[in-house]
């Protein structure tokens, strides 16, 4: 009895020790983010007061003068428009390409695609950066949305030819026996199989199109100002305004946290472009 | 030569009706990816061609003259006489040696952990998804916040210790490991995700012989969970090191690489030189030089990989 009751200590203790371990080392990764939501609903008084404040009157006049005073409408729109553009543009280029792949097990054509994830970005901007300021296509949505196809058409790819390659591949000899072609068994056959793959992969690239900061700092200019833009404009000012710019931010963190959620089971096979399965 | 015998068909389409004699048919391989493969070509591949070009070019892009080829001028003055250039290449490699190394660590720590069954397990690991994907910019600048010398929290964190406040950004110091931090918050649950996956994968027959056999749980991890984990290990290391080598957004914005340089890394000198001097062909040189190390580095991943499996 005694025996059994140490036992049930024992098993108890470790259970509260595992717990308060474990919310030890996640309070970290979560509180950053409640920091920033809690800034933005503080005056400038508030937010530079010492001690830090964690107990407040919350206001929402960061939000109110954020969106009246600043264009942020605007750069949320061209947000939308340049994600929305190149994941579109993405998935048109990459989904028959990736079909190609997983079809015809086309390895080296997958190796370049990787290759392409692998090169910084950096490579790629200063040309772009020269070609578009000849063609007088700086601050355009068309500049910008096409460098973002660079971080979403590989995305695209790789994501999807694991989708089809999961595919049982007798489907698609059936639909070829019956007089299909290899563009109808690809539409008619495969298109709506994948579908999951296809709205995982766009959400993906969504998300990383959206976030992209350096390609629209210097391509977007003054013409095409995106969020994460205009959340770093913030702090060009002498003093930083903590209040409008965590309003800021946290307008630009808050579709993602949504779209995560739909997609989160493959948020690390998307940022690990396939390496990993899980 | 009829396509209909031809031996490297794939074996997956025999018995094809007429279609398949269509030249759209016959070349579906080729016509598929067309559209990706310009794409490619013409946005990156392109692109490097001309950036290999520009680098034996003196160009500024503020003059109106226009690029005037100077050999290997700009790559000897970069390995050669410029010690900007050999500072960031150190920091680059120790920023991402130092992020990459404390990430593992505590990814595969926190990984052990939360292995363990626990009510409210899925929501943890949907909340660690969120520093990873979370716009860095916007994040970024809370650390900034955060690290503030006056009112930022972390030196109210320290005078609850006892500790004087430190300068912590603004320190040349300790600045590269203020970021480190940062980067480590964003990615130590991507390898902890990675780890997880890796650990429920993990077969029980070698546990159940080595408790039979009186292994003692540290035992157990250091002889049997650690090797079978390396090749997941290995490939989560990699894949962060690539990315860790091209870390942009948070060091600009929380530093732009100073104060005094001390966090300009490869990526940024190199941003600074082509958006802030106009020196384009420098710039290139330098940025061949970069794609090179990360081209170095990947290949050394891939063939790494290949030996542990």
């Amino acid at each position: 009895m005694v025996a059994l009751d140490s036992l049930k200590w024992r098993r108890r203790a470790k259970r509260i020790f595992l717990y308060s371990f474990m919310l030890f080392f996640s309070t970290p990764f979560i509180f950053v983010f409640v920091w920033m939501v809690m800034a933005s609903l503080k005056t400038h008084l508030q937010n530079t007061a010492i001690p830090p404040l964690l107990i407040f009157d919350p206001t929402f006049e960061n939000y109110q003068r954020v969106f009246t005073r600043t264009p942020i409408v605007q750069y949320f729109n061209n947000s939308v428009i340049v994600a929305i553009g190149s994941t579109g543009l993405g998935l048109l280029l990459g989904l028959p390409a990736a079909f190609s792949i997983a079809l015809y097990r086309q390895h080296h054509l997958a190796l370049a695609v990787l290759s392409s994830r692998i090169m910084p970005g950096m490579s790629y901007l200063v040309p772009w950066f020269i070609l578009f300021s000849a063609l007088q296509l700086i601050g355009t949505h068309a500049a910008v949305i096409l460098s973002h196809l660079t971080v979403t058409m590989p995305l695209v790819i790789w994501i999807l030819i694991g989708f089809f390659e999961d595919l049982p591949r007798e489907l698609f000899d059936a639909a070829r026996i019956d007089g299909c072609s290899v563009y109808g068994a690809f539409a008619r056959v495969a298109l709506p199989l994948a579908l999951p793959g296809i709205i995982v992969s766009g959400i993906l690239a969504f998300i990383f199109s959206w976030n992209n900061f350096m390609l629209s700092l210097i391509l977007g200019g003054s013409g095409v100002r995106t969020l994460p833009v205009a959340v770093y404009n913030f702090i060009g000012e002498t003093q930083i305004d903590w209040g409008g710019l965590n309003a800021t931010a946290t307008t630009v963190t808050l579709p993602i946290v949504f779209f995560v959620l739909i997609v989160q089971r493959h948020v690390v096979r998307g940022l690990t472009l396939g390496a990993v399965k899980g | 030569m009829s396509d209909t015998s031809a031996p490297g068909r794939p074996k997956a389409f025999s018995g094809m009706p007429l279609s398949r004699s269509l030249f759209s048919e016959r070349n579906a391989r080729y016509l598929m990816p067309a559209p990706a493969v310009v794409a490619i070509a013409a946005m990156m591949a392109f692109p490097v061609v001309y950036t290999f070009w520009l680098s034996f070019h003196e160009w500024f892009a503020s003059s109106p003259k226009g690029p005037a080829f100077v050999g290997l001028e700009n790559y000897y003055k970069l390995i050669v006489t410029d010690p900007r250039f050999q500072g960031a290449l150190i920091r680059t490699f120790l920023f991402t040696i130092l992020a990459v190394g404390l990430q593992t660590v505590l990814g595969i720590a926190m990984a052990l952990v939360f292995n363990e069954e626990f009510a409210g397990r899925g929501l943890f690991r949907t909340l660690f998804l969120l520093p990873m994907m979370a716009t860095p910019v916007a994040v970024s600048l809370v650390w900034l916040m955060m690290y503030d010398p006056t009112s930022g929290l972390l030196n109210y964190l320290l005078s609850l210790l006892g500790i004087g406040p430190s300068l912590w950004v603004a320190d040349p110091g300790i600045a590269l490991l203020c970021l480190v931090v940062v980067d480590s918050w964003k990615f130590t649950p991507l390898i902890m995700l990675i780890v997880l996956a890796g650990l429920s994968a993990l077969p029980l027959e070698p546990y159940e012989s080595a408790i039979i056999d009186g292994a003692s749980a540290n035992q157990l991890f250091w002889r049997i969970t650690l090797p079978l984990l390396r090749p997941t290990i290995v490939v989560a290391v990699l894949f962060r090191s690539i990315d860790a080598l091209k870390t942009f957004d948070s060091i600009f914005v929380i530093t732009r690489g100073g104060p005094l340089y001390a966090t300009e890394t490869l990526n940024i000198y190199s941003f600074v030189t082509a958006f802030q001097y106009f020196n384009m062909g420098y710039s290139s040189a330098l940025l061949v030089i970069f794609f090179v190390i990360v081209m170095t580095v990947s290949v050394l991943c891939m063939w790494l990989r290949r030996v542990s499996w």
